[in-house]
């Protein structure tokens, strides 16, 4: 029981920084917008939530901080994507290797002290209900944000009618710019919401996950939100049950190696890595399945023609 | 006056080859910003980062060292990213074609034998092109994104070699660190000089350049592979098969990859540890880039983000500043190289006010 509650729990909280970052993911590339630098986007978050943290900075603020670096990060992919009409390959990757540069000089001397997690909340009464009480409501706020952020996304993109807009610009930009809608304006609101998950989900794994800086210490979680996207064929609850599953490898895998499986470490640390390219072997085999809810105008530029 | 952003009825030449050098001067000046706010005197700064590294004959050659395999790798990528194949997993395949090398090295029977180093070669060309023919495959059978594989197989191929090191292969002899015995004399290059760590693995570089210039200049295959990416329409309807430009462009990239791998086993390091690359594969999709995936410029290209990796160790061991700097100036460099792109198709028209 206990081994079966640290691995639930486990899961929730491994899923966390992959649910920010893939559903922040999933609003810009509903717009028509693939940023690929989601890993540099939440190394800033992670390395300027931590630096908050150790310079005194009580925790909420640390994590806005953290927040808006991400989204910081992304005003510089979203000038070059849809102001200079680059390609969005490259600018996602340089976006990549610039955070990751960023994020290791500035981590410089952070030295290799854990810091006070944040820390789970006590609901009254739920908290303390046999079972689903450790199961369910001991969590860190954070954790319960993530849902709400799922909940707030569906119902934003599915149910309203700004919602409705961003879907058109990822289908079809001249035909919303047609009509009248501001299609580079709404780009970047896209492009900077999804750079603020980013930067959440990093600070996520800074202050509250690890909770200590060590350089590069998303470790390819960036990368693997993006596969989380496709995976989910651009569906949030999918997004949300493909980054339960990826947690649940990871907290299985560190048990493993807990248990001190015979098998080696490094294998082990391995599976997630091999389960993404699994997984995305699987779902894009089937054009069909990836066509239907792919928006048609990803990664394209859009100049409004004046 | 107000400006107005037009399209140019061409794509400017001039500005094609002006980007790059807009977008160096761009990165010095913000440069010497950063360092300014950091504390430290931007001039002298610049100094120890950009020329300080090139004033002696060892400098020089660390330049060519470090420039050679930036070179080769960005030769083998420019040729899949012209055509939009997006091969970003350069390392692992450095890592994997340094792995089989060593394998042959290690263990091949006669040590002395003067065909250790061509078989080396050989194995590691092999090796990196095995590891690209997976994303390889599955893009060209299965429809699956070759970035994101490329990628994961570069975090599989980093924890592979620290099994390695730290498993099975670890010396012996080596007081527990997590490394390869030393190569025997017959699987390294000889340097030029023995001062020097500039080895003759350079040629190989030389041969890459010709070889990648004749390919996407002068080959029908190479323009095939162009048109693809330029106009995948035009290249359908012209019946230039999609799946071929894929294996070519992941295979001549996991190829040089894997070649570099093996020139920096037998060159500087001497044998397999768990960190056998600062980031070169990574670095390398820059250098394709500001040579505009064209033989020549990614000559200059290599030269300059070697020149980079140098300039932040120097800053590192003289004002004690973080090697990270490397990392940060790569991306600032491709930001501005990308937004400079933007004038080779736009231009700014400014409008008089009374107009």
């Amino acid at each position: 029981m206990d081994l079966f509650l640290a691995i639930f729990t486990g899961t929730i909280v491994a899923a966390t920084p992959l649910i920010f970052a893939a559903l922040g993911e999933l609003v810009v590339e509903k717009s028509g917008v693939l940023n690929l630098g989601i890993e540099g986007m939440m190394l800033m978050g992670a390395a300027f939530a931590f630096w908050a943290v150790i310079s005194g900075l009580p925790m909420p603020v640390a994590i806005v901080i953290g927040a808006l670096a991400g989204a910081a990060a992304s005003l510089l992919f979203g000038v070059l994507a849809l102001t200079f009409l680059t390609n969005q390959y490259a600018a996602g990757l340089a976006l990549a290797i610039f955070g990751s540069g960023v994020s290791a000089f500035l981590g410089r001397n952070f030295g290799s002290t854990p810091i006070d997690a944040l820390k789970p909340v006590h609901i009254p009464l739920l908290s303390d209900i046999p079972v689903l009480g450790p199961m369910l409501f001991r969590f860190d706020p954070l954790v319960y944000l993530a849902i709400v952020m799922f909940a707030v996304i569906s119902w934003f993109l599915y149910r309203t009618k700004g919602g409705l807009v961003l879907r058109t610009i990822g289908e079809s930009p001249e035909t919303a710019h047609a009509i009248g809608y501001p299609v580079i304006k709404i780009r970047y609101m896209a492009v900077l919401f999804g750079g603020l998950m980013a930067g959440l989900a990093g600070a996520y794994l800074s202050v509250a996950y690890t909770p200590l800086w060590v350089e590069n210490m998303t470790a390819g979680k960036g990368w693997i939100a993006l596969a989380l996207v496709v995976f989910a064929t651009w569906r949030p609850l999918r997004v949300l049950l493909g980054a339960w599953l990826f947690g649940g490898m990871t907290i299985l895998q560190l048990q493993g190696q807990a248990l001190g499986l015979a098998v080696p470490s490094e294998l082990l640390s391995a599976l997630p890595y091999l389960a993404t390219i699994v997984v995305l072997v699987i779902i894009s085999r089937n054009r069909q399945i990836l066509a239907l809810h792919f928006p048609a105008s990803l990664a394209k530029p859009f100049r409004p023609a004046s | 006056m107000r400006f107005r952003i037009e399209q140019r009825t061409e794509p400017s030449a001039s500005m094609r080859v002006a980007a790059p050098v807009v977008a160096t001067v761009l990165t010095l000046l913000v440069g010497s910003a950063m360092f300014a706010v950091l504390g430290y005197d931007p001039l002298s700064t610049l100094q120890a980062f950009f020329i300080a590294p090139l004033n002696s004959m060892n400098g020089l050659s660390e330049l060519l060292l470090k420039a050679s395999p930036l070179i080769l790798i960005g030769c083998g990528l420019a040729v899949g990213f012209r055509a939009n194949v997006w091969n970003i997993g350069a390392e692992g395949q450095l890592i994997i074609g340094a792995i089989a090398a060593c394998g042959v090295g290690l263990f091949y029977p006669d040590p002395e034998s003067p065909l250790l180093l061509p078989l080396m070669v050989l194995a590691g060309a092999c090796a990196g092109m095995l590891w690209a023919a997976i994303p390889a495959f599955l893009r060209a059978r299965m429809n699956t994104n070759e970035i994101l594989v490329t990628l994961m197989l570069t975090y599989i191929a980093t924890l592979f070699l620290s099994w390695l090191v730290h498993g099975p292969w670890r010396d012996p002899a080596g007081f527990n660190y997590p490394q390869t015995a030393l190569l025997p004399a017959a699987a390294m290059f000889e340097p030029f000089d023995y001062s020097y760590r500039l080895n003759p693995s350079i040629f190989i570089t030389g041969v890459a350049v010709l070889v990648m210039w004749l390919f996407t200049d002068r080959s029908f295959l190479g323009y095939k592979m162009s048109v693809g990416g330029a106009a995948p329409l035009a290249a359908r309807y012209a019946g230039f098969r999609e799946s071929a430009a894929v294996w070519t462009g992941l295979l001549a990239g996991g190829a040089a990859a894997g070649i570099a791998g093996m020139a920096e086993l037998s060159g500087p390091l001497g044998q397999l540890s768990p960190q056998i690359s600062p980031g070169y594969g990574f670095a390398a999709i820059i250098v394709a880039f500001i040579g505009r995936l064209n033989a020549f410029g990614i000559v200059l290209g290599g030269l300059l983000m070697s020149l980079l990796f140098l300039g932040g160790e120097t800053v590192q061991l003289t004002l004690g500043l973080s090697s990270s700097l490397t990392r940060v100036f790569q991306g600032i460099l491709l930001f501005f190289l990308l937004a400079a792109d933007f004038f080779i198709f736009y231009r700014i028209r400014l409008i008089p006010e009374h107009a």
